[in-house]
């Protein structure tokens, strides 16, 4: 295997979820660990047998962009322009001449545009007009949110969208590290986005019955299902010598990623396959498994995930797994699908930078096949120096990242 | 128990295993039918279509459901007191 190249910094990073609308105000909710999740507001929300969710609340499009713009942005861009704006005024970084043509953007993104499809399919389907916006497509496909980027930030390199349902955002953010590491660029702007809290959205994952009608409670004895959220988590990811020539700020490094694929189940977990990711990343980033002092689970709250979870970390971290503080903050924004990876990196950032660990909320009953430190329901005061975040998607699709405190 | 009941979910099951309908008994449980997670979910949306019912069934809590999925002899009981409670 080729040495890495170059080492990888964050420089920036920008979020819009249900915790908050920046990423101060969702650090500030992690640490006291507040619920974001609450009834949504949605059309038809009285047809839905889920009717939960972790919403952007108090978010008004036009506060934020022009008519235009919201005729071309469906609601997962909006999420990622913001999210970006954010990022990239931290960074302060510019793009021009060169680095400009190396650049790109990277996201991920499960569902991409499904309110448009939603809004679309009811002016057809429902209303039976055989007319709709010239702008759908542009709209909803995919790769929307990365070509917004890439258009508003000046982006000439690689841009692209990647979809592996749950781990979209972490595969996203690996592609752009790599793009990073190996040289190919200084500079790439990742993360990722989900905006699927739509009629259509929840309907189609109310039909898998993996779903909670009350609360999203990772490793909780009594969980009973997973909460949709929404949003988006933006980093700027930059070659370490030239954020220190300029003197950025640097937030974390990225140290390590990989994947894996469990080619068994189209649904359920695999112990094997997400240790492989686990111990891949190790390897990829030389890092001692006894030197991981927190994890940002998957933790989705379902029975299935949670003690399989557990098990992996078990096996792979051996008796450190009992030393080491592991966390699903979706118990807070809830699941983003797609986005997801994104914002629960703003938490490794968290642990990394303010050395406090977001809790696991939500959690009422030890369960006995997920005996680890979930750091439950209050965040804690912790020193660590390297921490994971696991994303194991539907379809077998691993993607893990290691960072570290700079 | 009403043997149209007993039919058709015996019917869904059947189809659901890959058998015919006699090779599914009563005391039969779904994993010795080799159904499996996947295949429980499709079983029960195609109950919920067949009766037009609400089958209150979360994957991740079974045994706390009041839906009794222990054998073809319970859930036939189970879609009988919903096809009666939700008429």
């Amino acid at each position: 295997m080729p040495r890495a190249m170059n080492r990888v910094v964050i420089t920036g990073m920008g979020t819009i979820n249900a915790l908050g609308k920046s990423v101060p105000e969702t650090f500030t909710a992690m640490a006291e660990g507040r619920c974001g999740i609450d009834t949504i507001n949605v059309r038809d929300v009285e047809r839905l047998s889920v009717q939960i969710g972790g919403q952007g609340r108090g978010f008004d499009p036009e506060e934020f962009f022009n008519r235009q713009q919201i005729a071309l942005y469906d609601r997962f861009t909006q999420f990622t322009m913001l999210a970006a704006k954010e990022a990239l005024a931290q960074s302060g970084l510019e793009f021009h001449g060169l680095l400009a043509d190396e650049a790109g953007a990277i996201f991920g993104t499960a569902g991409g545009g499904v309110n448009t499809w939603d809004e679309n399919y009811r002016t057809v389907y429902e209303e039976g007009k055989n007319r709709v916006h010239p702008f759908v497509v542009p709209k909803l496909m995919n790769n929307a949110a990365a070509s917004h980027v890439s258009m508003e930030y000046n982006l000439k390199g690689p841009s692209y969208s990647v979809s592996t349902a749950c781990a979209s955002s972490n595969h996203a953010m690996g592609q752009a590290f790599h793009m990073v590491r190996s040289g190919a660029s200084r500079a790439m702007v990742t993360g990722g986005a989900e905006a699927m809290l739509s009629f259509g959205g929840v309907k189609a994952w109310e039909g898998l019955r993996v779903m909670s009608k009350d609360a999203c409670r990772p490793f909780s004895a009594n969980r009973n299902g997973m909460v949709q959220g929404e949003g988006a988590a933006v980093f700027v990811f930059e070659e370490m010598g030239h954020a220190r020539a300029r003197g950025a700020d640097i937030l974390a490094e990225v140290v390590g990623f990989a994947m894996s694929s469990d080619a068994a189940d189209i649904v359920m977990p695999s112990k094997q396959g997400a240790a492989r990711a686990v111990r891949g990343a190790l390897r990829d980033g030389g890092i001692n498994p006894a030197e991981v002092g927190y994890i940002n689970a998957h933790g989705t709250g379902t029975a299935a995930n949670d003690k399989t979870e557990c098990a992996v970390v078990a096996d792979v971290f051996g008796s450190h797994a009992d030393k080491l503080m592991i966390s699903s903050t979706k118990s807070m924004h809830g699941h983003l699908i797609g986005g997801t990876g994104a914002v629960e990196l703003l938490a490794c950032i968290m642990a990394l930078r303010d050395g406090v660990i977001a809790p696991t909320i939500g959690y009422e009953e030890p369960d006995p096949e997920c005996a680890l430190d979930v750091v439950p329901n209050e965040a804690r005061d912790a020193k660590v120096d390297v921490v994971l975040s696991n994303a194991f998607a539907f379809g077998g699709l691993n993607a893990v990242l290691a960072l570290k405190k700079v | 128990m009403s043997d149209a009941v007993k039919t058709k979910v015996i019917q869904i099951i059947a189809e659901q295993a890959v058998l015919e309908p006699s090779d599914v008994k009563m005391d039969s449980t779904l994993e010795s039918l080799g159904i499996d997670s996947l295949g429980l979910v499709e079983s029960i949306f195609a109950i919920e279509e067949a009766f037009d019912i609400q089958v209150p069934f979360n994957a991740n809590e079974p045994s706390e459901s009041d839906f009794d999925i222990s054998s073809v002899a319970a859930i036939v009981e189970a879609v009988e007191g919903l096809v009666k409670e939700q008429a």
